[in-house]
């Protein structure tokens, strides 16, 4: 038994990725995004009987904020895999008649400068002995993530011979396709080769323009089996294979090879329960907190040979016009990082390109997406 | 001297690892190694994390690897570490197989760094306490 083809998503809605939303919190706006995306499917709030919510925030706090009486719920702690796993969690759940239409919804409300504060905070009150209290913070980490993505960075690098240029490309082409979504937070700000090559270091060998800005926002999708959309005003846009390895490291440090990503497990066992190969993808929109983690992840999933990303991006159109259309919404690198949602923004433009509702960075070929998370 | 400000190692299981920290003291580093399968693991654990057996020793280490890989830090997590930028965030591949976190010293940052370099341990002694296991290009 497969879910290939029982579910679908049937209704989207997101929340303009901003910096900040100044006297708004992540669950009026999770809530917000959530009736939008009600609507948007031609339901009413008394149809959605299952809830998933983002790792942090209760899903029953999220059910009593919206008075949802939920038959099936839980909050998904994958990380920034959440948002996809999300969405092929709620396809078998209806898939197996545990809930009718069930809501996926993220959302993050961050006050500016949050990371900074973090810093200060660890400084101040260092909080329980942990593992990195011991094995890490002695030694000076950098701070958010990208210390760990610095350190996958320097070693692919080493490794595949990949060029600062060519890391570079791939951002500027997730920035030109941010240049055109209005949800973006750096709508109408393309970015050109040196302006990511003389971004500053956030460390070494990392530019700050390859990586993502933590922002606020959210966004909220409907699954629903296959025969129930079919009633339902938006064209369906069919889960056909997925797919949920995750790292086997909580910290860069305990992964055996850093350069290789659970996408060599994931993407081929979607995409057999799918039954296309990756030849047939005709876009992607994969998780890209940094460009190094894109890349990787678009060798994993065969979209071309290991080591050979660099070239691929630097021979190929990755934009929304292109002959290959990646990120087409701006990714997280163009578009912003809120939260959890940021990593569930690739399913939902993978669904509003799908859907024929990309506007004016609509891809051409848009019957078949593979997402990341 | 100024004072240490930076965090010295809180365990968070303060007997399973002090055995570590009293060697560093001596300068010398040992590394978990499992009495069934032989795997020298770290970070150190109740369990080997191979065969999942809770019998391991502390076992002598040779302090020599090669740099796995690193990042040159302009914007520590840590304000106490802002007056040393830049400096390097490491991983060290020991011979015996662990990867630590570290950092790289006695050395030009970052034109001395070299991914898969050798190196070899070198001891800090920040506090009455604690020493911490560095390393420097072998």
């Amino acid at each position: 038994m497969s879910i290939r083809g029982e579910a679908a998503v049937v209704g989207f809605h997101e929340l303009p990725t901003q910096k900040d939303y100044a006297g708004r919190s992540a669950l009026g706006l999770m809530a917000e995004a959530s009736h939008g995306a009600i609507r948007d499917a031609g339901l009413r709030k008394e149809d959605i009987d299952g809830l998933i919510a983002p790792e942090g925030i209760n899903s029953i706090t999220v059910a009593e904020y919206m008075r949802i009486q939920p038959h099936w719920t839980t909050s998904v702690t994958a990380h920034g895999a959440s948002g996809a796993t999300s969405v092929a969690t709620a396809s078998a759940v209806v898939a197996a008649g545990m809930a009718k239409y069930v809501l996926c919804v993220f959302g993050e409300s961050r006050p500016r400068g949050s990371s900074r504060l973090r810093g200060e905070n660890t400084a101040r009150s260092p909080g329980p002995p942990t593992r990195a209290s011991e094995w890490e913070l002695p030694y000076g980490p950098v701070i958010a993530a990208n210390g760990g993505y610095g350190l996958i960075k320097q070693r692919y690098m080493y490794r595949y011979g990949t060029t600062q240029e060519q890391f570079a490309k791939c951002a500027v082409d997730e920035r030109f396709n941010a240049a055109a979504n209005p949800n973006a937070v750096w709508y109408q700000q393309p970015v050109t080769m040196d302006d990511v090559l003389n971004s500053r270091y956030t460390n070494d060998p990392l530019h700050l323009l390859e990586s993502v800005m933590p922002c606020s926002g959210a966004a909220a999708v409907i699954v629903t089996t296959a025969e129930r959309a079919k009633a339902l005003p938006n064209p369906p846009v069919y889960v056909l294979g997925a797919s949920g390895p995750a790292t086997r490291h909580d910290v860069i440090w305990q992964e055996d090879d850093v350069t290789v990503t659970p996408v060599v497990l994931s993407a081929p066992a979607a995409l057999q329960m799918a039954q296309y190969s990756p030849r047939d993808i005709q876009f992607a929109e994969f998780y890209d907190c940094y460009t190094i983690l894109v890349m990787m992840t678009l060798e994993d999933a065969g979209i071309c040979p290991k080591g050979e990303i660099g070239g691929f991006y630097e021979s190929t159109d990755t934009t929304y016009k292109g002959e290959f259309p990646i990120n087409t919404d701006g990714g997280q690198i163009g578009a912003g990082q809120p939260g959890l949602a940021g990593g569930f923004r690739h399913v939902v433009e993978g669904v509003r390109q799908v859907m024929g509702r990309g506007d004016q960075r609509q891809v051409e070929k848009h019957d078949l997406c593979l997402v990341n998370g | 001297m100024a004072e240490y400000d930076k965090p010295l190692p809180r365990p968070e299981i303060p007997d399973l690892t002090q055995p570590f920290w009293d060697a560093a003291k001596r300068h010398e580093l040992v590394l978990p190694r499992c009495l069934r399968c032989n795997q020298y693991f770290w970070y150190p654990r109740e369990i080997c994390p191979d065969c999942l057996q809770t019998e391991w020793e502390w076992a002598p280490a040779s302090g020599r690897g090669r740099l796995y890989s690193f990042t040159v830090v302009r914007q520590p997590l840590l304000p106490q570490f802002a007056d040393d930028v830049p400096y390097a965030y490491a991983l060290v591949q020991l011979d015996e197989g662990p990867r630590m976190v570290t950092n790289i010293v006695d050395c030009e940052i970052p034109d001395g760094l070299e991914v898969d370099m050798l190196v070899e341990a070198t001891y800090d002694d920040v506090s009455d306490d604690y020493t911490l296991v560095k390393f420097r290009p072998a």
